[in-house]
């Protein structure tokens, strides 16, 4: 092969396979791009940031919602297919770098979603103001477009480069504040210890590319097939689990899991609420996906097209038991502590953007529980399995809508109240009762309570635990993270409930500051909008839930 | 969409009028364009709401009462489910919007349409945040009602959990002094139980296998609706049959045939070395009881109680403790019988001993509305009884009788309870709204300060004492009679607690209403009742009266689907025997005397 045939075939790839593939991420980039002529360029200096920011976010969801909709099994397809059904190959974008499969493609469009619900309500809200649009919005695209990167990767390499595409940003927002020492002081915590994780990490990963000589999943996985089957010595298997111990510690750290989310509840209290709002859905979705890509490229050798059901294909899955054994174990592990550790610290929090730090550090866990169901029932339930990813995908789509909503009403009530602090909200009801409806709704919703999609996104992953439980995968585990899980649900009411608490039974302080506030507004329309379809989603679940099988059906 | 024989099922629009008409109303009037101030219009509003609620179940349930007899309507001796209302809901997970009703359910729905309608009459005296209070309050009646209906496991869920939040704000806002701390145990005992339970759905949602059913189970559970063309119909059942994965299933009946049938995979499947069964039964019974609420999870009631405002302690009283002792007999024995019929012990022991537990500590209470508060746990202890004589069964030639007769006595007292009790809150209620104490000790001679109210609260505290003649007097005795078949120790232990009942409640008479003069503070707020009391205490007094004197007026409803019921568990249990190799008891005598001697030592 030479030189010019190579270019050829690299380009060919690049124009014709990947960039169509690509979509998405392109508007992003091009809308980053444009933000930053707007803080150059005279001519572009009149355009609101917003608008050119939500206009290139809208065509990214539009391309995005193309990609899902045009998934093998997808409802919307004029042909009937059967649900389940994948993509017939699985495209590899960028020699390898990336993945295009169903889970891309839904939390692109997750992502996506979520950035055009954010930018209408960073506009309600205020922060940022007009003359700090088009850097704020340049940061956010841009850590979004590191997140499209976490969902799709493929690679170690594009592991380690997307994480900190996604947390570079997200520092520099965190200390957006300018002038306010808490926020400096959370921008400049958050910094320290992701460099420190991303390090870490980092060692992570060239001690697993070292032992398998190779950084792209699918390769390493069959590797790890065929030297399980060989009879690997000790020594190897020390570094494996090390290595893959460290990768761990750089994604607990992206979830915020117990013992690497001490940033979390500082970052959450010093910056913003608004930026609170971006980390913990958006950030928590691409760590969520990219969980599940290592999890799923470490732990299931990728077959070829056709091979399903045959011999070979069972002999590469039951190779990798044992490794999938010690996967499912530490998610496992780490999503029990995770839960019950961040239930019983947001107990005693007075401020509200810590209290719903410590709350997004519980629903991590949650969510690792279901990422761990999926991968114990890989050999044993394909269908439980994919139905386990389905949860989890199901809980990020109304996760969007809950903690975003529970964002925005703090923010809208920061600028009526001028504080976050629990104690100030109380008796808000006399005066603004529509705001605390919508409270009411999110907390509850996030209590996980029916009829609202928090209650949704909890039965489904406690099924998908007891769907492992009924098939034998992993079972003890799977009953202690169940138990665990029914037992914070208990837990969690304590600390929703005393904010609804506050809110209607106290009463209201008699120096009243700021005037009422109404839903009919605005920043009212925005709240709405984000409190609506958390009712709707817990009661007319199957269109999402549509969505998220596709999502599901991504590995097999 | 569903296809258009679904929406012209009959019983669809009655059905769900009843359900979710509250929830319409509640949501109109929670738009801002209803004005706070207008008080009086949202009182009469709700009344109306409740009101019509009531009419349509009670049409639904006496056919004829209003004209001609329609499809919709409620065939009284019938025994099997009745107008089922089918809609696909979530596909992928096979839940549906499954409404019906028996004989089980339909009286229970209509005792919570007619308290929630003398409840809203009742809360004329708030006057704290009134718009608010009705929303919630229709709110409440919408989840107690889908309870009783609802026939799909997750729907009953949905319902379930629905009530949760109303009452917590009902208690915590319009509650007495200490309502926070009341509101919050409430809850959270009550969301312990139904995390628990919600364990327990799920696994007997992915243990279940429609496949396993015969083509006839298929259509009497109605996963395939009986009602449609014989063609669809043979496609529907071959679709299932051609499924080569499980398909699990919510559906409650269909559940129950699941859990009856000859090799149940309920029973199958070991989790931690107990069965399936064992620990859904065990679940779902920690769920039910502490709403019911038994020893020693009753402990949120006292307070609950106490402190919710006096519409909502009969509502409390009168509907939501049935919820527990509806789920037990409706959901526990037919859908787990093994772990039914091995643990009968323990239903029973716990009935019993909340019973003791109850009056003794009713007759300890210095406060007039906690008094009444733990004469409801110890009543409910009776419902525990009845429904659990069990092994009355296995011991009498597989009889199932003796067991029919304490399940329908607990189903009456479930109902005369419900009358009882609602009219002893409402009866607490109209003295504090005077005086404004309860104390026990600071009472005495109302009578001859308001003769017409102590008449009829005599006659309500009579009933709920169980005089015969009265309401609370048939299902007491009953469940008395029966027990007496499982264990003689049992049955003579909730003989004896009548007198406990008798001295609790006729000392508390003594003390309220009897006695020369009223010394208390506040005397000369004792005004006589006024015409709005006496509409809603009238009402109960007559029923309790009624239902005394003529309890056929229930058991026509009740028992015909009692007694299949138990007549299908019965036999369900002489084919538990034979398979598990023990010889058909030819001599009941030793039996029962073993099963006495077991019971002596549980003692």
């Amino acid at each position: 092969m030479n030189l010019g045939t190579l270019i050829t075939a690299s380009l060919n790839d690049t124009l014709n396979v990947s960039l169509p593939l690509f979509r998405p991420e392109l508007c992003l980039a091009t809308t980053v791009v444009l933000l930053l002529l707007c803080r150059i360029a005279p001519l572009f200096r009149r355009l609101n940031s917003a608008t050119v920011a939500l206009g290139g976010v809208s065509f990214a969801l539009w391309f995005a919602w193309c990609d899902l909709r045009g998934l093998p099994g997808s409802p919307w397809l004029p042909t009937a297919t059967a649900v389940g059904e994948t993509l017939s190959t699985r495209p590899e974008l960028f020699t390898g770098l990336l993945v295009y499969d169903s889970l891309t493609a839904y939390v692109r469009f997750i992502l996506t979603g979520f950035l055009v619900l954010y930018i209408l309500f960073t506009q309600a809200s205020g922060i940022p103001d007009r003359e700090d649009g088009a850097d704020f919005y340049s940061l956010v695209l841009g850590a979004a477009l590191g997140m499209c990167l976490m969902a799709s990767a493929n690679h170690l390499l594009m592991l380690f480069m997307a994480v900190e595409m996604a947390s570079v940003p997200c520092y520099a927002l965190a200390g957006f504040l300018k002038g306010r020492k808490a926020s400096s002081e959370a921008a400049i915590k958050y910094a320290v210890y992701g460099a420190g994780a991303a390090g870490v990490m980092l060692y992570g990963v060239s001690l697993l590319a070292g032992v398998l000589g190779t950084c792209h999943f699918p390769s390493m996985s069959l590797e790890l097939a065929r030297i399980t089957n060989a009879g690997v010595d000790s020594g190897s298997i020390m570094v494996l689990s090390l290595g893959g111990l460290m990768v761990a510690v750089g994604l607990a750290f992206k979830l915020s899991a117990v013992p690497f989310h001490f940033w979390c509840p500082d970052v959450f209290a010093g910056a913003a609420a608004e930026v609170g709002a971006f980390l913990s859905v958006a950030s928590k979705a691409a760590a969520v996906a990219l969980l599940l890509r290592v999890a799923y490229g470490l732990g299931v050798p990728v077959l070829a097209a056709g091979a399903e059901g045959s011999l070979e294909s069972t002999r590469a899955i039951a190779a990798l038991a044992e490794t999938r054994h010690f996967i499912v174990y530490v998610i496992g592990m780490m999503a029990a502590l995770t839960c019950t550790l961040g239930n019983l610290a947001a107990y005693g929090q007075t401020n509200i953007k810590r209290l719903l730090a410590y709350s997004t550090i519980a629903h991590a866990g949650y969510l690792m529980m279901a990422v761990a169901a999926a991968v114990a029932m890989v050999g044993v339930s394909p269908a439980g399995a994919r139905s386990a990813v389905s949860a989890v995908a199901f809980y990020l789509g109304t996760y969007v809508f809950m903690n975003l909503g529970a964002f925005a009403i703090v923010a809208m009530l920061r600028n009526k109240l001028r504080s976050e602090e629990i104690s100030s909200y109380a008796g808000l009801v006399y005066s603004s009762p529509g705001i605390v409806i919508a409270m009411a709704v999110v907390l509850v919703s996030l209590i996980g309570l029916p009829p609202l999609a928090g209650f949704i996104a909890k039965f489904l992953v406690f099924s998908s635990l007891v769907e492992a439980i009924t098939a034998s995968a992993e079972r003890p585990l799977m009953l202690v993270l169940l138990v665990v899980g029914g037992l914070n649900t208990v837990i969690s009411l304590f600390y929703y409930l005393r904010v609804l608490k506050v809110m209607t039974f106290d009463p209201p302080p008699s120096d009243l500051v700021g005037e009422s506030v109404s839903l009919v507004s605005l920043p009212g329309a925005v709240v709405a909008a984000l409190v609506v379809p958390v009712v709707v989603l817990g009661l007319f679940w199957s269109g999402l839930y549509a969505c998220a099988q596709l999502a599901g059906a991504f590995s097999s | 969409m569903p296809p258009m024989h679904a929406l012209s099922q009959p019983a669809l629009w009655p059905l769900s009028a009843i359900v979710f008409l509250p929830a319409l109303v509640a949501a109109l009037l929670s738009l801002p364009i209803i004005p706070k101030a207008r008080e009086e219009f949202i009182r009469w509003v709700a009344l109306a709401t409740t009101a019509v609620v009531f009419a349509i179940s009670l049409w639904m349930a006496v056919p004829g009462l209003f004209g001609a007899i329609g499809p919709a309507q409620f065939q009284v001796g019938e025994a099997g489910m009745q107008g089922i209302v089918k809609l696909p809901w979530i596909e992928p997970f096979g839940i549906e919007y499954l409404l019906g009703v028996d004989g089980i359910s339909m009286p229970l729905v209509v005792l919570t349409t007619f308290l929630s309608m003398l409840a809203a009459a009742a809360s004329w005296p708030i006057t704290k945040h009134v718009k608010a209070y009705f929303v919630l309050f229709l709110l409440l009646e919408t989840g107690m009602l889908g309870v009783f209906v609802s026939l799909d496991f997750f729907l009953f869920y949905v319902f379930w959990e629905v009530m949760l939040l109303p009452m917590y704000f009902l208690i915590g806002i319009w509650g007495g002094p200490r309502r926070e701390y009341a509101a919050i145990k409430f809850f959270l005992y009550t969301l312990l139980g139904s995390v628990l339970m919600l364990l327990a759905i799920l696994m007997l949602y992915f243990a279940s296998d429609l496949r396993s059913l015969s083509d006839e189970q298929l259509l009497a559970a109605h996963v395939v609706s009986p009602a449609i063309a014989a063609a669809p119909r043979e496609a529907a059942i071959a679709a299932i049959r051609a499924n080569d994965a499980p398909i699990h299933t919510f559906n409650l009946l269909a559940l129950a045939q699941i859990g009856q049938s000859a090799n149940s995979p309920f029973a199958a499947s070991k989790v931690w070395g107990m069965s399936l069964e064992m620990w859904a039964f065990l679940l779902l019974l920690i769920g039910f009881v502490i709403k019911v609420p038994v020893v020693p999870v009753h402990t949120w009631l006292p307070d609950a109680h106490v402190e919710a405002p006096t519409p909502i302690s009969m509502i409390l009283a009168g509907v939501l403790l049935k919820l527990g002792g509806y789920g037990i007999l409706r959901i526990c024995y037919p859908v787990c019988p093994g772990a039914g019929l091995s643990l009968a012990w323990l239903v029973c022991g716990l009935g019993v001993v909340s019973m003791v537990y109850g009056a003794f500590a009713a007759l300890a209470q210095k406060d007039f509305k906690r008094m009444v508060a733990y004469s409801s746990v110890s009543h409910m202890g009776y419902v525990m009884l009845g429904i659990g004589v069990w092994s009355a069964v296995a011991g009498q030639e597989y009889r199932w009788d003796a067991w029919a007769q304490g399940v329908n006595g607990a189903m009456f007292q479930m109902l005369a309870h419900g009358i009882s009790s609602a009219g002893m809150f409402f009866m607490v209620g109209v003295l504090y709204d005077r005086v404004h104490h309860r104390n026990l000790n600071e009472f005495g001679g109302i009578f001859n300060r308001m003769p017409v109210y102590s008449g009829l609260a005599i006659a309500v505290f009579f009933a709920g004492l169980g005089l015969p003649g009265l309401c609370g007097f048939i299902g007491e005795v009953l469940v008395t009679l029966s027990s007496w078949n499982y264990s003689r120790v049992l049955a003579v232990i909730s003989a004896f607690t009548v007198i406990l009942t008798a001295s609790y409640i006729l000392w508390a008479i003594q003390r309220v209403y009897l006695g020369a003069e009223y010394k208390g503070p506040h005397g000369e707020a004792l005004t006589p009742i006024t015409p709005r009391e006496l509409s809603i205490a009238a009402p109960l007094v007559f029923l309790a009266i009624v239902f005394g004197v003529a309890p056929q007026l229930l058991f026509n409803y009740v028992t015909p689907t009692v007694n299949r019921q138990v007549e299908t568990l019965a036999d369900w249990t002489r084919r538990h025997d034979q398979s598990a190799g023990s010889v058909v008891a030819i001599v009941p005598a030793v039996t029962r005397n073993e099963v006495d001697a077991s019971g002596e030592s549980r003692e």
